[in-house]
Order: C-alpha cells, then structure tokens, then sequence
C-alpha cells in the first residue's frame, strides 16, 4: 500500500509518501511561489528517491479546501486525474484538518487551525484529537477572526490556534481571549502532508469525477447575482 | 513496411469550454468531446473566470475519458499529449494543464504546450492539406489577428488589433441592442434581416497596416443609438446590426486579401469563432473565389468555435518538430506565437 498525499491549498507546498505503517518521504516548502509549476516536478522527485513508480500507488489522498482558490484547484486537478488515470480511490480532507493535525495530537482541548481570508476573516474550524483519532467538533466556515474568538470564550478550555496565518490574527485574538489562547511554534506552522496521508488512509473513496474542492464561499459574481435575484423577487 | 500511426490528445480550457481530443496523425477525428459551460454564464452576461475554472475541474475527467472511450484507445497507445498552454483566462487554463501533467507522469508521455492560436488556424488540416504559404484570418472573443505561415508551425503575426477584437465589439454591440449573451450570433442573424443602410465608420488605419482597430466602431453605434434615443426615434435593429457587421467585414476582407496578394499566399485559412459569422464567411468566398490561384478554407462551426482537435492537429505539428514540455508547464495568459519559430 503506498498513499501519495498532496496539498497546494495555501503557500505551503506539501507532498507525502506513505507506505503501509511508514513515511517514506514528505517533501514540504513555504514560499509565494506559483504551485502549478512546482507540484508535479514535486510529486515526480519524492516519487523517484522513494523508488516508487506512478503504478505502485493505490491511493490518492488531497487536501481539498478551504484556502486560496487556485490552489485547491491545482491539487484537486492533480489528484483526480492521476487517481482516475491509475484507476485508484481518491480521498479529500479538509485543508484545516491536516493544519490542526501538525502540531495537536498531543494537545488537551480544542485546536483553531486557521487560514487568513482577508478583510479581518479567516477559515477556521473547531478540532479535537480523541483516543488518537482528529474529531471535527465544529464544521469549517468563513467568518471574522474578532467573531470567532469571542464564540470561543464560551468554551471551557484552553484553545490551540495554527497555521501560519495565526499570526496575523494573534493580537487580535489574545485581546479577546487572554491566556485562554495558545499558539503553536514556528516549526509546526506548516500543515503536514504525511499527516493528511494518515488522516486519508482508511477513510472512504470520492467518486473521482464528482468530485469537487470545498471553497466555502461561493464566486463573487455568484453572490451578487443571488442577491439582485432575491431583490427582484421581493 | 508497416508505418506507425500518431495518436495525439489535445486538451483545451482556455476559456469556457472543457474540451479533450484524439487526433490521428494530425489530420483525422477520432474523438472530439466539447464540453460547454454557456448556460451557466448566460446569467451573467459574460464568461465569469472564477466560475469557468469551477466547471473545468467538475468536468475535466469524465471529458477525458469520454474522448478515450469514443476512440478506443488505451493511454499506451497515445503519442502525445497536447494543451492550451495560453493564451486565455489563466484559471481555467491551470485545470487543462495540470490534468495534462498528471496524465503524461502517470503514464510516461511525452508533452506538448500548444498556443492556443495555433490550434484555431490548425483546425483547418482536420479538413484539408495545408499548402505553404498561407495567411489565416483569426478572428475570435479574444483575437482577430492576420498570421503568416511559411511553413509548418511557423508564425508570423503581420497584423493585430489595437483595441477591441472583432468579437469583443460584436458582444458590446449586441449589448446595445439587448441581445442576449453571447451576442455575436445574434447580430449575424439580424444583419441578414436588414439592409445596412445607416452610415459607420471604418477604420483602415496607415496605408501598409494590416492591423485592426474596432473601438471607434463600436463608439460609433453606441452614440447612434444614444442619439436617436434623445430625439425620441426608434433605430431598426436589423438595419444598425446589418451596418455594424458590415463594416467589420469589410475591413477584415479588404485587410486579408490585400496581405494574401502581398504575401502570394497559396491558402487563405479562416480560424476562430467568429469564422462561424455566415456575413463573414459570404464576403470571403466573394472576394477569394475569383482568385484561382488562391484557395480559401473555411471550417465547419464546430471546428471554428474552441475544442480540443484543433489543439491536437497543432500538437501533431509541434510534436513532429520536437517541441516538447516538462512538468513544470504553466498556463501562459500571455504566451507568444511565434516562440517556436526557427
Ligand atoms: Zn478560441
């Protein structure tokens, strides 16, 4: 069994090899440089020092969103036409998942992964790891990071936020939150691709022609025209 | 002696079409599955880039394996695999390339960035031989351009617009009139229900120019609409679209058949969607039927509008001069035609 896990949701760039019980390699980088150059070549190397040829796969695990838009699309692309064309399952996770899991499996309480969605918003989700295993405690949504932080005062236990985009948001949550707020460290910043492999490995298959990334918030144009629809309806 | 048969497949999503085909030896249909998103961006007057990305990546798959199935083919027996790389809108051109990628890694096939261009005025050897040299007239959404060939995937641009493209200024137009979206068919109809009887202007630019400008055009029958509106009178649609799209075409056929006779070009090639205009199409065979000594192509609708054989029959071509792509190919909003030219 080899799972080649991929993720190009936000800047950082991670492909993962993994092999029954084992990681046989990830390859990880965190610069603004354009994924749709850089992901195949990726894949193609990781592949090659692992020995690995492209029909030893059989299985394709991608993170599907939120994040930056082309992103996603690049590695959903990617993924369903490689599982397609190898004939493998393909499984997606929740980009914000595979964030909560590079650095929460050992934390006691909740994890915030978040990703900056401009304009004082972000992407989060509420996680937890029980008995080993990532929990989704509350769904992954789009809203202000002012907002989100005052919800979470109401939870009775300490909050981990990550992602590198926590950063961003840090003052404004500590203002909020006080000490009830933690922060990873740098080194575990970046979202792990070995772990989105992990997190994919057992769970069931897509139907690879259906499916889709989960952008979370529709194309502005899509918006607008709803809007001018529902006005004229009234 | 058994000789080998090239089997290429050509992936095209540079706008709002998902298309993938399969092309044998650069001048025969196998497969060619179009897959378009039209009545999605109805709604909003115009192709919406965020939304056409959206569509390419639901569709790209099953496009791809429908083309296989209907040619029956394995991903062994392909050649090649040939995409719009540009020009076009760069999200939607991100889905063709990184399907194409994935595809030529997991099976090992050679690659082939095609100019989006050079797949229009190839559609044409999916009908017929082309003989060198020869001009083709683009004229498209996005394009309207004047391309010499001397030879096989070699190109010259010797004339391009300076604004607006034809089509872009048929859409405004059509706009105007409250045609619905994509307006270019719409004023092709109406244009042969009216006589063109309202004076527009007709850009020819300097004397040895084959370029081509359509904005003053367009202001032209913006202001004229405006102007009958403010004195209360109502201006025959059919009458204003017969005069627009005549003053287009008369620009566009003057302009080719003056570079076809200073190029003494053997083919003249018609390429793009507005090659599917029957005015355009009409003024051309009356210009050029009498010069025997040049032949005019004119492609059937659906190889003038944007699908995946043309970008196969360029493929074959770049393929057979040993242009080939590695996986770090990137959709080129921007690229140049004549890149490849020796
Ligand atoms: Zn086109």
């Amino acid at each position: 069994m080899k799972i080649l896990a991929i993720d190009t949701s936000n800047y950082p760039l991670g492909i993962a090899l993994l092999e029954d019980d084992k990681v046989l390699g990830e390859y990880i980088t965190n610069i603004k440089k354009n994924h749709s150059i850089r992901v195949m070549p990726a894949i193609e190397a990781l592949l090659k020092d692992c020995d690995t040829k492209p029909a030893d796969l059989t299985k394709i695990v991608v993170a599907k969103g939120p994040g930056s838009y082309t992103g996603v699309r690049i590695g959903v692309t990617i993924a369903k036409t490689l599982a397609w064309s190898l004939n493998i399952p393909l499984t997606g996770i929740s980009s914000l998942a595979v964030q909560a899991a590079s650095a929460g499996k050992y934390f006691n309480g909740y994890l915030s992964p978040l990703f900056d969605a401009r304009r004082g918003q972000v992407y989060t989700g509420l996680y937890r790891y029980d008995n080993g295993k990532l929990m989704n405690i509350r769904e992954d949504q789009l809203l202000l990071s002012k907002n989100w932080a005052e919800e979470l005062t109401q939870q009775p236990e300490k909050i981990l936020f990550l992602g590198n985009d926590a950063s961003i948001h840090r003052q404004q949550i500590e203002d909020i939150m006080g000490e009830q707020a933690i922060f990873s460290g740098i080194t575990e910043m970046n979202p792990r691709p070995a772990e989105l492999a992990l997190i994919g490995k057992d769970m069931e298959p897509e139907d690879v022609h259906t499916f889709v990334p989960n952008y979370i918030r529709l194309a502005e144009a899509e918006t607008k025209w709803l809007e001018e629809n529902k006005k004229q309806k009234l | 002696m058994s000789e080998q048969n090239q089997w290429i497949m050509g992936i095209e999503t540079s706008c709002d079409e998902t298309a993938v085909a399969i092309v044998k030896n650069g001048k025969e249909i196998v497969s060619n599955i179009v897959s378009s998103q039209i009545e999605s961006h109805k709604r909003f007057g115009g192709v919406v880039p965020e939304i056409a990305s959206r569509h390419h990546v639901e569709q790209m798959t099953i496009v791809i394996e429908e083309a296989m199935k209907e040619a029956d083919i394995t991903f062994s027996d392909l050649t090649a695999i040939a995409v719009t790389e540009g020009p076009g809108l760069v999200g939607a051109l991100l889905v063709g390339v990184n399907a194409a990628k994935a595809l030529a890694f997991a099976h090992n096939i050679p690659l082939v960035g095609v100019h989006h261009i050079a797949g229009h005025i190839y559609a044409n050897r999916l009908l017929t031989e082309m003989k060198f040299p020869l001009l083709s007239l683009v004229v498209s959404g996005g394009h309207t351009e004047l391309v010499y060939m001397k030879e096989h995937g070699h190109f010259e641009v010797i004339g391009e617009t300076r604004d607006d493209a034809a089509g872009e200024a048929y859409d405004k137009v059509a706009r105007t009139l409250d045609l619905p979206y994509p307006g270019g068919p719409h004023i092709d109809r109406l244009a042969q229900l009216g006589e063109p009887t309202i004076p527009l202007p007709r850009a020819w630019l300097e004397e040895d120019s084959y370029d081509f400008s359509f904005s003053g055009l367009k202001s032209a029958v913006i202001n004229t609409v405006h102007n009958a509106e403010q004195r209360g009178e109502k201006i025959e649609p059919e009458a204003l679209a017969a005069s627009f799209q005549q003053s287009v075409i008369d620009v566009l056929v003057t302009k080719a058949a003056k570079a076809a006779k200073a190029y003494k070009v053997n083919q003249v090639l018609l390429a793009g969607g507005v090659a599917a205009n029957k005015g355009l199409r009409a003024a051309l065979q009356e210009t050029f039927e009498p010069l025997e000594e040049i032949e005019l192509v004119i492609p059937p609708l659906s190889l003038c509008t944007d699908n995946a054989a043309m970008i196969a029959a360029a493929g074959s071509i770049y393929y057979e001069k040993g242009i080939r792509s590695q996986l770090n190919l990137n959709a080129n909003p921007g690229l140049d035609i004549s890149i490849h030219n020796s």
